[in-house]
């Protein structure tokens, strides 16, 4: 899934994250629970995640720079933002994702 | 993009001949399967190229070429061996590479649209990424196995990998995963070359070597009297011999060329043809025939004594046989050497024009010895020249490279032999020195070695010329005085005789003292005839005066013996005479004088 370009209008706050993992290894799993918990409980209402297993999708490690997995990937709100990891260190995934500061 | 196909001809030819020296080895040992480079001289050193389906490292310090050679490796495997590669550029995009690989005649472009490489820039920038738990690297091999398989790919390469330890965090994670990708890069029966950044007192940074053990080749750009050269070396090739030493290797137009210094070895064949000096007189000096085709040709001499000028006249002799010529020259100009030449009555500019002459002038100083070396080999593969003049060899021993530039005639003479190209090189010898010392260095390498030196006598200097050896030749063993004339070189006899050799105005003073020597015995056999015959003068008179006194004497007596006749038969008659007058009886007395 791409980012949908009708979303700009949307409050600057808004966050579109990408999780890009490798099929079901547990790092991966791990990764997708912790982000799940993560976004639940600062971004509630205002993110947008979407889960992308790259043996489906192999071309996008390319187009997307993945090297690491599993790769948190914030396409918005700018700048670019990449947090690898299974997401287990919560403090670092909101410095990461800028929320730190916020809080 | 493909080498000039001569150049691969003679690597082949030479191939076979290794081959065939080593096959009873070879036949007892099974090789390593071996992924040829396509490189110029590097399948030579590595006795067929880098381990098949194995990693191979390449490192060196920045500037050094590792890129290169990984990309000349790729692209000469999609070209000439069909085998597609995938290249993962970690610090140049895509773009970038293509652009600098360009210059060295590398359609990337191209081979990228044909589906023969794929160039994939992985992009990481510490700022943007943070860690948060446990990662691997597996994006990196999905990207990978997807371009491998998007285009069947047999080669990979990885360059330069280590840049994922400044991008990412925890390097206990990425070396793991480096293990594992050089396992997985295995499995998967790809070639691919590492490359990675010389550090201290390692091979790379990060200690690369220890993961990538089957094949370690170490690139070096080192600088030294101001002028750089490169050098490669396999430190490390586990199943298979290799040259251990450290090559030279040169990148040009065409990409990367190692030069093995032994790869030539002692197998060419010799040639019994011989080739005229283009001087007579030195090739009667010389069995009557000349050279050896391809054999060495030093001439060495002090300052002035005409070594380019018998270099003229080989070129000229050549040129004229039909043959091609190349003419490297180190202290002059072309057109100085034309204009000069001509002033000894060769013309050179007529074969230039003629296309079978080539005179190539740069500085020594210009390039390294390995790029000189290799800049030869390429022009000399390209000329295909059946004769090669270096003139002079010493410009290239500055400061103490002498051993250097040894291994470079040693390689550089093999070389020529190999391809039974006959190499003549002058040499300048300090007149204050010994004459032989500055040769000593290659006058083992040497076959005809021809020393022009300055005799001085009489306050005079001249030009003396002997052969100080020719191999597998009778040659004089006599000094030659040797001329320079508005025709051309020529050699005389010097003279020999009790006060040693005389050459110059002394020789012709001799010769003139000779020549007065021979007049005055001559006159003196003269002066003998002369006197000889003036006798015999003397004698013939004077037998003429005494044959005339004996004639006289002769009528004399003939009148005396008439006149007693005359007188005898007077006497008788009167007798009678008076016996009549007197009326004797005339009967009596005739019967008296008839009783009687």
């Amino acid at each position: 899934m791409k980012t949908n370009p009708a979303q700009p209008k949307a409050e600057s706050n808004r966050y579109i994250l990408r999780l890009y993992v490798a099929g079901t290894s547990p790092k991966s799993a791990n990764a997708i629970t912790n982000i799940k918990r993560i976004c639940e409980e600062n971004l509630q209402g205002r993110y947008e995640l979407k889960v992308i297993d790259l043996y489906q999708q192999p071309q996008l490690a390319q187009d997307e720079q993945i090297i690491a997995v599993p790769t948190l990937i914030r396409k918005l709100p700018n700048p670019l933002r990449r947090i690898i990891g299974d997401m287990s260190n919560t403090e670092r995934v909101l410095v990461g994702l800028d929320l730190r500061k916020n809080a | 993009m493909t080498k000039p196909k001569p150049k691969q001809k003679s690597q082949s030819e030479q191939k076979s001949r290794t081959k065939q020296k080593s096959r009873p080895e070879q036949k007892s040992r099974p090789q390593l399967p071996k992924s040829p480079t396509g490189i110029q001289g590097l399948d030579e050193i590595t006795g067929g190229g880098l381990p098949k389906g194995r990693p191979t490292l390449v490192c060196g310090g920045a500037g050094c070429g590792k890129t290169l050679l990984a990309m000349e490796f790729l692209v000469r495997g999609a070209t000439e061996f069909n085998e597609p590669g995938v290249f993962m550029a970690f610090e140049e995009t895509a773009k970038d590479l293509t652009q600098n690989v360009a210059s060295l005649g590398f359609d990337l472009k191209d081979l990228i649209a044909h589906k023969k490489i794929v160039v994939d820039f992985v992009y990481i920038e510490r700022s943007e990424i943070e860690e948060s738990g446990e990662y691997d690297l597996e994006g990196l091999f999905i990207r990978l196995g997807s371009a491998i398989d998007s285009i069947g790919a047999k080669r990979v390469v990885l360059d330069t990998i280590e840049t994922l330890f400044s991008g990412l965090p925890n390097p206990a994670i990425l070396r793991a995963e480096l293990r594992r990708l050089f396992r997985w890069l295995k499995d998967r029966g790809v070639t691919a070359i590492i490359t990675g950044e010389r550090g201290d007192g390692m091979l790379t940074r990060q200690g690369l070597e220890e993961y990538v053990s089957d094949c370690v080749i170490v690139l070096d750009h080192r600088v030294s009297e101001q002028t750089s050269s490169r050098r490669l070396r396999v430190a490390k090739y586990r199943g298979s011999t290799h040259g251990t030493n450290e090559y030279p290797f040169l990148i040009d137009a065409d990409g990367i060329s190692v030069l093995p210094v032994t790869s030539m070895g002692l197998q060419h064949t010799a040639s019994s043809e011989r080739a005229s000096t283009g001087i007579p007189r030195l090739d009667a000096m010389l069995g009557g025939k000349g050279f050896f085709r391809g054999s060495s040709v030093l001439i060495s001499g002090t300052a002035g004594t005409g070594k380019s000028s018998l270099a003229a006249h080989f070129a000229e002799a050549a040129c004229r046989r039909g043959e091609r010529v190349i003419y490297f020259a180190f202290e002059e100009s072309p057109s100085q050497i034309m204009r000069n030449m001509r002033s000894i009555g060769i013309d050179l500019e007529v074969w230039v024009t003629k296309g079978l002459l080539q005179i190539y002038a740069d500085r020594p100083s210009s390039a390294g010895l390995e790029t000189h070396l290799i800049t030869k080999h390429k022009l000399i593969n390209t000329f295909k020249p059946q004769v090669v003049i270096l003139d002079p060899l010493n410009s290239f021993v500055i400061g103490g490279n002498e051993i250097e530039v040894k291994s470079m005639l040693t390689r550089l003479i093999d070389f020529l032999k190999t391809n039974q190209i006959t190499g003549l090189f002058t040499s300048l010898t300090s007149s204050s020195g010994v004459l032989e010392q500055s040769e000593v260095a290659i006058s083992s390498l040497i076959d005809t070695w021809l020393l022009v030196r300055d005799i001085e006598i009489g306050g005079e200097r001249n030009r003396g010329l002997y052969i100080m050896k020719s191999r597998g030749m009778a040659h004089s063993n006599q000094i030659r005085e040797f001329l320079l004339t508005d025709h051309g070189v020529e050699l005389r006899d010097v003279y020999v005789g009790v006060s040693g050799v005389l050459t110059g105005s002394a020789r012709l003073t001799q010769e003139a003292q000779e020549k007065a020597a021979l007049m005055i015995r001559d006159q003196e056999v003269e002066l003998r005839r002369i006197e000889l015959e003036r006798k015999r003068t003397t004698l013939e008179a004077q037998i003429a005066v005494l044959r005339a006194e004996f004639a006289v004497e002769e009528i004399a007596s003939v009148k005396i013996i008439g006149q007693e006749k005359a007188e005898k038969a007077q006497l008788v008659q009167g007798r009678v005479d008076m016996g009549l007058s007197r009326n004797a009886d005339v009967t009596a007395n005739k019967q008296k004088r008839g009783s009687k």
